[in-house]
């Protein structure tokens, strides 16, 4: 019964990060029907800027220190009420500069094939994530960097800790404001009848190309959210650090349905949890295996995903 | 004469080696009802689409209030005032009935997506006045009763009158109706004749393709008549139905004398 609370926690955590990842994917497919093979990037990336800010604002060697705002560092480091700003202060930097690199990215390498073949914007995808991975490989580090330790990590007991709450709570507080967005906003109906006709979306005196920016911001800027709990739950990061989160993101986000955005919240958690469950209960090594042995047996039976359309042809 | 709502001058376009409309002449007045008809494939549907930025005019001018709307994208034109419904019905099937209303009124509304997100009272009070814009847009095509219901699983006909609805929620000055009476059953059309009168009525010009000469004939003040993308005669219904350019196009001739005409590039009378 521990083994199985604490798995279960650990895939909730796991899961959260997960389906952050796959919105980006979820939201970019719905609206352009591209898959935006950039996007592990974007969560490596939002990790870098994330690690750098709260270096900045932490580390007495380095950042603010050095500058001579020791003062602002202890306050930052200081009290609870210091690391709540601090944090937040992280967060909406990482996922601004985050977001807006995925604005220049669709400005620069999508839009330009927007009327292209469908394989050429995704070709020039996986440009663009070859590209960033060795960027950061050649201009930052080609190793990996320990994530600052400044987080209070409070046991709880059964794998429980302060970290993973953090994590789960914030995960679920963004998933329910990017539903809100979607399904309330103006901007968020904007996006869902640029993906439902984009022509008459344009006629109706919608600008696509904001809808579509929109749309690369909001995507990175939650991979860069998810990135950081990455760091801060695993302590490092590596200029290769997108690649797997983002191939099991991207399969949550099938295995909801993609295009649809609870599905990719569902599909996110469940991937999480299962593989945390295989972990506990078979062994570490088959995780992806039963994971994507599951996949593939939803297709089989909704091709479309869990919460996809279930393809019926009318006659 | 600047003054038309719309004025076409010479309007050209090409699809490599087809000119599919060509050379056309053509205005439409504030609080006027305009048909353009003309047999399949005339070049209707596609002077409705240079005439709302979806297609560039290859030679010539489109001027709205004066202004030339040439090379503008259509979400610009749109917002200048001209707004249209489509042939092939092109809803957004997966938002219901008054949430596609609520798209129309999108772009004539201001509230930024943080003031949305976090309910400020402007925006609040911004979209209890979209919330009830669209649904005197509803009710003013009559469909007050499916507000909620998913545009896709609403009957044909309704689908053509919500689609009018959704225009109309862009408070265009001008509205581009094409073939709004395919499909419908005569009692729908014969309401649609007096939706069409009352949207000239609430003020906003009316221009529509139709292929059901009974409509046209009924409703429209003035009749453009395309065939094979040029601009065969012009007029009122009367003048119109008694043209034997006109006759010729609906019920052919001969395939000489076709031949003939079509080698003819001289003007036909108008």
């Amino acid at each position: 019964m521990d083994i199985f609370i604490q798995q279960l926690v650990n895939g909730i955590t796991l899961g959260g990060m997960y389906a952050l990842i796959a919105l980006g994917y979820t939201l970019v497919y719905g609206i352009l029907l591209m898959i935006n093979f950039a996007h592990a990037e974007m969560f490596m990336v939002g990790a870098y800027v994330g690690l750098f800010s709260l270096k900045f604002f932490s580390d007495p060697e380095w950042g603010a220190a050095t500058l001579g705002l020791e003062g602002m560092q202890q306050f930052f480091t200081g009290s609870i009420f210091g690391l709540i700003i601090m944090f937040a202060i992280v967060f909406i930097f990482s996922g601004i500069v985050t977001g807006l690199l995925g604005m220049l990215i669709e400005r620069v390498a999508y839009r330009p094939l927007r009327n292209a073949p469908r394989l050429a914007p995704l070709i020039s995808a996986i440009g663009v994530s070859i590209f960033l991975q060795n960027a950061v490989l050649l201009w930052v580090d080609s190793r990996a960097i320990a994530f600052p330790n400044v987080f209070p990590v409070v046991n709880f007991g059964y794998g429980i800790n302060s970290l993973k709450i953090f994590i789960v709570v914030t995960s679920i507080i963004l998933l329910i404001g990017l539903d809100t967005l979607v399904s309330k906003t103006k901007m968020g109906k904007a996006m869902r009848a640029t993906s439902q006709d984009r022509g008459a979306a344009q006629l109706m005196g919608i600008n696509i190309n904001k809808v579509i920016a929109a749309t690369f911001f909001i995507g990175p800027a939650l991979g860069a959210v998810a990135g950081i709990f990455h760091g801060m739950y695993y302590g490092a990061v590596i200029f290769n650090m997108g690649f797997f989160p983002g191939i099991k993101a991207f399969t949550a986000a099938v295995l909801g349905g993609i295009g649809n955005l609870r599905g990719a919240m569902l599909g996110g958690f469940m991937l999480g949890i299962i593989e945390s469950m295989t972990a506990g209960f078979i062994s570490t090594g088959y995780k992806d295996v039963v994971a994507f042995a599951i996949l593939i047996i939803v297709l089989i039976f909704r091709p479309g995903g869990l919460l996809g359309e279930s393809v019926v042809e009318k006659v | 004469m600047t003054s038309h709502l719309m004025e076409a001058r010479g309007a050209t376009i090409r699809f490599g080696g087809l000119t599919a409309v060509d050379n056309v002449d053509m205005y439409v007045d504030v609080g006027e009802i305009v048909a353009l008809i003309g047999p399949n494939g005339a070049g209707k549907t596609t002077y409705f689409n240079m005439l709302t930025g979806i297609y560039k005019p290859t030679e010539g001018d489109i001027l709205f209030n004066g202004a030339s709307i040439v090379g503008k994208a259509p979400h610009v034109i749109a917002r200048q005032g001209i707004s249209r419904t489509f042939q092939n019905i092109r809803l957004f099937p997966a938002l219901s009935a008054i949430e596609n209303v609520m798209i129309g009124r999108h772009m004539r509304t201001k509230t930024g997506a943080l003031g949305a997100l976090f309910k400020t009272p402007p925006a609040r009070k911004e979209e209890q006045q979209i919330q009830a814009d669209a649904e005197k847009w509803l009710a003013f095509v009559g469909l007050s009763g499916v507000a909620n219901e998913l545009a896709s699983s609403l009957p044909y006909g309704a689908q053509r009158r919500l689609e009018i609805a959704r225009a109309l929620a862009t408070e265009p000055q001008l509205i581009c109706l094409d073939e709004p009476a395919a499909g419908m059953n005569p009692q729908e059309t014969a309401e649609l004749n007096l939706l069409v009168g009352r949207i000239r009525d609430a003020g906003v010009t009316v221009f529509l393709i139709e292929h059901d000469m009974k409509v046209v004939m009924e409703i429209a003040e003035r009749i453009y008549v395309l065939d094979f993308g040029k601009l065969i005669a012009q007029g009122t219904p009367r003048e119109v139905q008694n043209n034997p350019a006109v006759i010729e196009a609906y019920l052919g001739l001969g395939a000489d004398a076709l031949m003939a005409k079509h080698l003819d590039e001289g003007g036909d009378d108008a």
